[in-house]
């Protein structure tokens, strides 16, 4: 499994490659805690979910048959905004936006914290690192495939 | 093709990670019994409406929202079980109010309780839920209209409705609600048995089974 990484085609393509492993990753794992364990979904978390998702299933369309960009500019138009919702529902639950503004009704509110690992790790955070990942790996394969 | 091995190879593992959680959780929450163990004295209180006899060799315990859909469609398929088997069957009303508002409407029907009403309130309420609950929003003026429709005093139902005893019990209700895992209405348990996944068929097959007990 040798992919040339000398090459900058191909340096572009496995990045396109690892952007796509976190949104495939990010989505089944949303899935499982969602579906599967049955934790409550808050309007915030749908709101990511709707650029999360499509990514899962276009980006390969960029790897395949050969590497396109312009699948690349796609992701980041999905990206950039979803980084921008989980930094919002971050600022939400960690109290830093005001309870005034908080988009959420239904039972659900988005200030909830139904998850935390290791004291400091929530769903929000964890979507932060994932869109912030897959901005900078789009980021990246962007300019590395610019020819 | 170096590529194309590298992502079918990374796909097959991401879902194989996802089908081995998957069974993983299944097999945990089966494990389960919904809080039952740790907390077997929040599944039955002293204020808890029953439907039956008494000695009634088996229960079923619902944790109903009056303003839950499913409640309401799954209500009659209960009084029918009940009424093919009045000897040996049993319900014990509790609620979860999760719908936002709707202890309001529960706090009526207790308070319909008072009069010895409990029950056609209940289902009146049931029946016409799509009335009082537009977009899954409980609103107590419209129920209290419903309920002004079956023979009630409504000038004591109002001040009984606002005792903060009904409150307290309400909210005990709830607190079970919690410790025994009741994540969704209508959760059944069955001489203390959950069922093994919704559905109405899991419903009437656990009952069958513990009828047959003995």
């Amino acid at each position: 499994m040798n992919v040339r990484t000398d090459n900058p085609l191909s340096a572009a393509w496995l990045l396109l490659f690892l952007a796509w492993l976190v949104a495939a990753t990010a989505t089944l794992s949303a899935l499982f805690l969602g579906e599967i364990v049955g934790l409550p979904i808050c309007s915030m978390c749908w709101y990511q979910r709707i650029v999360m998702f499509p990514l899962a299933i276009i980006l390969p369309f960029g790897l395949f048959p050969d590497l396109d960009r312009r699948l690349i500019r796609c992701g980041l138009a999905l990206a950039v905004p979803g980084l921008l919702l989980a930094l919002y529902h971050h600022g939400i639950v960690s109290g830093i936006v005001p309870e005034s503004v908080q988009p959420c009704r239904q039972g659900i509110p988005c200030s909830e914290t139904v998850i935390r690992w290791f004291g400091f790790v929530t769903i929000p955070l964890l979507s932060i690192a994932a869109f912030t990942t897959l901005v900078a790996l789009l980021g990246a394969a962007l300019h590395r495939s610019r020819s | 093709m170096k590529q194309k091995t590298l992502f079918v190879v990374a796909l097959a593992l991401l879902l194989l990670g996802f089908a081995l959680a998957v069974l993983f959780q299944t097999a945990e929450r089966e494990g389960q019994d919904g809080g039952m163990t740790a907390h077997p004295e929040a599944l039955v209180r002293m204020h808890a409406p029953v439907l039956g006899r008494p000695d009634a060799k088996v229960t079923i315990v619902e944790f109903i929202d009056p303003a839950c859909g499913t409640c309401a469609a799954l209500y009659p398929a209960v009084k029918e079980m009940l009424a093919q088997h009045p000897e040996n069957l049993r319900l014990v009303l509790r609620y979860a109010p999760y719908h936002p508002g709707v202890d309001q409407v529960i706090a009526l029907v207790e308070a319909a309780r008072r009069q010895d009403r409990l029950w056609p309130a209940l289902e009146a309420l049931l029946a016409t839920q799509e009335r009082w609950t537009p977009n899954h929003r409980p609103d107590v003026e419209q129920a209290r209209r419903v309920l002004a429709g079956i023979d009630l005093d409504m000038a004591r139902l109002a001040t009984d409705a606002a005792d903060p005893a009904i409150a307290a019990l309400i909210a005990q209700d709830a607190a079970d609600a919690r410790l025994l895992g009741v994540e969704k209405t209508p959760e059944f348990f069955v001489n203390g048995r959950p069922l093994p996944s919704f559905g109405l068929k899991q419903l009437e097959t656990l009952v069958e089974d513990e009828l047959a007990r003995r």
